[in-house]
């Protein structure tokens, strides 16, 4: 293990060896601060989600009357709720991110992108665990049915997950050079939540609004996730190219910006 | 070898920019005890990072073909609400190293009896720099980077550290940046001193410490 540097080069297979070790033990470490070893510890990773989740769905149910359809409200609310945490948690967890743990890169092999990467696999891992976990318990008590497509679904929710970390990504870096995207963050989440899709079908949205509407990139994502899950009662409206073009964009200037985040880094 | 070759660096200010080092040179060669001398404020912490690679320089180059350590006794990166073993075990799972072999050389040297257990939050200045220290040591580096060290710790400590530093492990290249003259007199073959960011080299430690009373 010498010259991570200029001289002599390091092999690409090395660097992604030291690579996959350092974000493993950021990943670690982050769990070990957050959760610590109380009660269920890191499973608080999860279960946060989840809890919120259930919450929703009981809520939506409650009021299912009021939508009126035939619609298996149960499995709506789970998609509908879990895509939203999906690009609302992971951005939010890695906006600030790095700041607090400049001083890590005293250790010349933990770069930004480490601990940006550590973080923002942590949170996908908490919101599709509790995704995964809660399409099963609903199913085994009966609330919903087991999904259509479960292929479809998986695709869905990846495209979505993905657009949630180049998101992070890009707002995670961003950050670094300007503090106001912390601040505006949540006030946009709670402003697009209507928007996203969530609590609407694609279908049900006036047709003269429609066309507007599905410029939200979040909206295919969850139509897609829906189409999956019980495509067969509506027509899911969504465009896989649309979703990934937006993700391929931001994937390709939340690089760019973490590079220039560089100039920014001044470990204390 | 590490080699700085023409670096400056600067930082954005309010007030403009602020320029730090001024095209410095210098190499440290494999098993030398190089020191820098300092006024606080000089720039020796920023000449550390850029050794170690922290931050990259804002023109010239830096040449590194040495496994160089962290500024030693550096304990900023410690996570405080984890425990002396839990940092331990975070250091070893990115330098490769088995934690629970380490664990024995780290707990002799830093002292630290149950505390090793418990969060870094309860510890005392000196209990840290103990256990930053002993896990420094862990790491088999070729070059050591040393930014007051002796700053911290009793008698005890600095005597511990000296036999690890110049005893056990006198065939690798130290760096130390100080404003104690006379400890890096006692401890290095070259020296140069920091004054408004532009480095003056000596070959001859005595002419350092007495350039740096008379003009530093």
């Amino acid at each position: 293990m010498e010259g991570e540097d200029q001289i002599p080069q390091t092999s690409l297979r090395r660097s992604w060896a030291i690579q996959r070790r350092i974000v493993t033990a950021l990943i670690l470490r982050e769990m070990l601060t957050r959760y610590g070893r109380h009660n269920i510890g890191f499973l608080w990773l999860f279960v946060e989600p989840m809890v919120f989740t259930i919450g929703v769905t009981l809520v939506w149910t409650a009021f299912r009357n009021v939508h009126g359809s035939d619609l298996p409200i149960a499995a709506f609310a789970v998609t509908g709720y879990s895509s939203v945490l999906v690009w609302r948690n992971i951005p939010s967890r890695s906006i600030g991110a790095i700041e607090p743990n400049l001083s890590l890169m005293y250790h010349r092999n933990v770069k930004a992108l480490d601990i940006l990467v550590a973080r923002i696999l942590l949170e996908v891992l908490g919101v599709g665990v509790s995704f995964f976990v809660l399409s099963i318990f609903f199913s085994a008590i009966g609330w919903v049915s087991a999904p259509e497509n479960p292929y479809l679904v998986l695709e869905g929710w990846l495209a979505l997950a993905w657009f949630g970390m180049a998101m992070g990504m890009f707002l995670g870096a961003f950050s670094l050079r300007s503090e106001l995207v912390d601040k505006f963050f949540h006030p946009f989440t709670y402003l697009m939540f209507p928007f996203s899709g969530a609590a609407w079908l694609a279908e049900a949205a006036p047709a003269t609004m429609r066309p507007y509407l599905m410029y939200v990139p979040m909206i295919h994502g969850v139509e897609w996730v829906r189409d999956g899950f019980f495509g067969s009662h509506f027509t899911a409206m969504y465009s896989p190219m649309y979703l990934i073009s937006w993700n391929m964009v931001l994937t390709f200037f939340g690089l760019v910006e973490l590079r220039n985040a560089k100039r920014h880094i001044v470990p204390q | 070898m590490i080699k700085l070759d023409n670096v400056s660096k600067y930082y954005k200010t309010r007030s403009g920019r602020a320029e730090i080092l001024k095209n410095v040179n210098l190499t440290v060669e494999k098993g030398e005890r190089v020191g820098i001398l300092g006024r606080n404020g000089a720039g020796k912490s920023t000449l550390i990072r850029l050794l170690g690679g922290v931050e990259e320089p804002s023109k010239g180059r830096v040449l590194r073909d040495m496994y160089v350590s962290w500024p030693l006794a550096f304990s900023g990166a410690f996570q405080h609400s984890l425990t002396g073993f839990d940092n331990l075990r975070f250091i070893c799972r990115i330098y490769e190293i088995d934690p629970e072999a380490a664990l024995p050389r780290v707990e002799d040297f830093a002292e630290l009896g149950k505390y090793m257990f418990e969060p870094i939050g309860t510890y005392s200045a000196g209990m840290r720099a103990r256990l930053g220290f002993g896990i420094s040591l862990v790491v088999d580096f070729d070059c050591y980077l040393i930014d007051e060290v002796v700053a911290v710790g009793d008698d005890r400590f600095r005597d511990r550290c000296h036999e690890e530093l110049f005893v056990k492990r006198a065939n690798r290249s130290i760096f130390l940046v100080s404003h104690n003259a006379d400890y890096v007199r006692q401890h290095c073959q070259k020296a140069a001193v920091l004054k408004n960011g532009e480095l003056i080299s000596f070959d001859d430690v005595d002419e350092a410490y007495v350039y740096y009373h008379r003009y530093a």
